[in-house]
This record gives C-alpha cells, structure tokens and sequence, in this order.
C-alpha cells in the first residue's frame, strides 16, 4: 500500500536524521504533543522557529559587524536562540550554540565569527531537512508521523 | 467526537476528571509558551499565557487566580524571579514552577529563596508534568 511505504519512508528519515544528531528526543516529545487537536502542532513550532530564528541570526550577525564587539550582548541573543533550537530538538544547531557562547565569555572574537558561520550553516542544513521531512509527512497522510513510536 | 481525547483523558485521570487546575504560562519566548500549552492542554482547558514578569504581576493584582503559575527565568522587564518575590508579596499562594534553561543546580537557591515550589530545566515535558501534579495530588 502506498500510504504505508509512505509512512515508513517519513519513519526512516526522522530516525536517520536522529541517528544523525541533527535532531533529538526534544523533537520526540514534541511529536508526542500533536493530537487530533492539534494535527500539525510540529510543523507549526518549527515554522514558527525558523521565521523567529532568522530574525535572531540577523541580531547576532549585526552585532558581529557594526562596531567594537558587545559580548555580552551577543551572549544574550544567543543565549535565546540556544534556547529555542533546543524547545524544537535542534541538536546540532544546539551545539554550535554552546560553542559561540563559550567563545563569547571568553572574550574571542575570532572564535565568535567562526562558529557563527558553523551556527548558520547548521541552521540552513536542518531547515531544508525538515521542509523534506514535512513534506513527506503531508503525503503521508494525516497521522503520517507516528508519534512516539520511533524509539 | 471518535478517538478524541484518548490520550488527554487518560492524563485528566491524574488531578481527576471533576478538579478543573488553572495555569498560567509566563515565557518570553512564543515557541516555549506554544509548546508549554500544548503540553498542558493535556491536563486541564485552562490556561492562560502571558510574556514576561510584569504581565503575570498585573494579571494577578486584576484579580485572576490559578492552580499553577509557570515561570521562565530569563525574561524583560521583569524577570521570573523578582515576578515570584512580587507574587508572593501580595500574597499569591499559587504554586510556583520555576522553569529554567540555564544549569538547573546552581539556581536551585535562588529559586527556592525567591517562593517558587519547585523548578525544572526547561523544556517540560510531559514526564515533568505528570510529576509535578501527582505531587500536589498528594499534597492536597
């Protein structure tokens, strides 16, 4: 049946892009939270992550360029956007995020702008990932990812 | 409605189908407050959603009253801690979850000091969640 082999190609991608560490148990859990109630809660969250994310990445890359470094305040932008990668699973953004901060109390500046390019680019790997996945999940049907049983 | 409500119904079995609990859910971040909603729609229909320290302190002082009050740490204006040490100045005895994402342990304390019950690292989960109300189940 074409809905199933569907199904399972939509499983098979959420479990590679876990294997992976592009994603983690965050992501699980927020799959678990999508109910007939709420039919599409998970692409809403990570639609809603990626529109808030740019403007954030655009704070932080302002921040970068104009003028002596504020690293405290590049801390704070940061910090906020660690926090909401890691609300939606993004582990490898996640990490990059850890990294940057850890540049930032150091005083590194170098380090800032190296890592922020890492930052960006795992931003823009995983966005296309999950626009692939969700994708897949729509044909699928509804229901098309399983949540909580991809262990 | 068929199949509706299988899983929500199973966790109202926790505080008990008839016990309506109230929350409220201070986060500066839209992506935490809609997940923390969500999560919690589980247990109960009542919530409410406000950004930041000041609008819960304002929200309260109006007159309105809940169960649980979720507060993040971090926020503008005013954060989750000075909004805990207000609530309690004028006498709000909801319990207070404080909700952190920085390292949990060293702000235990500072949690604890302020009036809050208890604390978690955010994000909650459903895990979290179950804990905390059978914990006040048991309380009450």
């Amino acid at each position: 049946m074409d809905r199933n082999h569907l199904k399972r190609q939509v499983d098979f991608m959420k479990r590679s892009l876990l294997d992976q560490g592009y994603l983690d148990e965050q992501f699980i859990q927020l799959e678990e939270l999508q109910d007939d109630d709420n039919p599409n809660f998970v692409e809403e969250i990570v639609t809603l992550f990626f529109n808030d994310s740019a403007r954030l990445l655009q704070n932080i890359e302002q921040a970068l360029v104009s003028g002596p470094i504020d690293f405290t305040r590049l801390d704070n932008y940061m910090h906020q956007f660690k926090g909401s990668s890691s609300s939606i699973g993004a582990k490898r953004v996640k990490n990059e995020c850890t990294r940057f901060k850890e540049y930032c109390t150091a005083g590194n500046a170098e380090g800032c702008f190296r890592t922020f390019v890492q930052v960006k680019q795992e931003h823009a790997i995983l966005r296309t990932k999950l626009e692939t996945y969700f994708q897949l999940a729509r044909q699928a049907g509804p229901s098309g990812t399983s949540g909580g049983q991809v262990r | 409605m068929f199949g509706k409500g299988a899983s929500s119904s199973k966790s109202m079995e926790i505080i008990g189908s008839e016990k309506k609990i109230s929350v409220l859910i201070v986060d500066d971040d839209p992506i935490i407050r809609k997940i923390h909603s969500a999560l919690l729609s589980k247990f109960t229909k009542e919530i409410q959603e406000v950004k930041n320290g000041k609008e819960a302190v304002d929200l309260c002082r109006s007159g309105a009253s809940f169960d649980i009050i979720f507060i993040d740490k971090e926020m503008p204006i005013m954060n989750g801690l000075e909004a805990t040490k207000e609530l309690r100045a004028m006498g709000v005895n909801s319990t207070i979850v404080g909700v952190t994402s920085c390292d949990l342990s060293s702000e235990r304390n500072d949690f604890i000091a302020a009036g809050q019950n208890q604390c978690y690292e955010k994000p909650l989960t459903i895990e979290k969640i179950k804990s905390l109300l059978s914990e006040l189940n048991k309380n009450n």
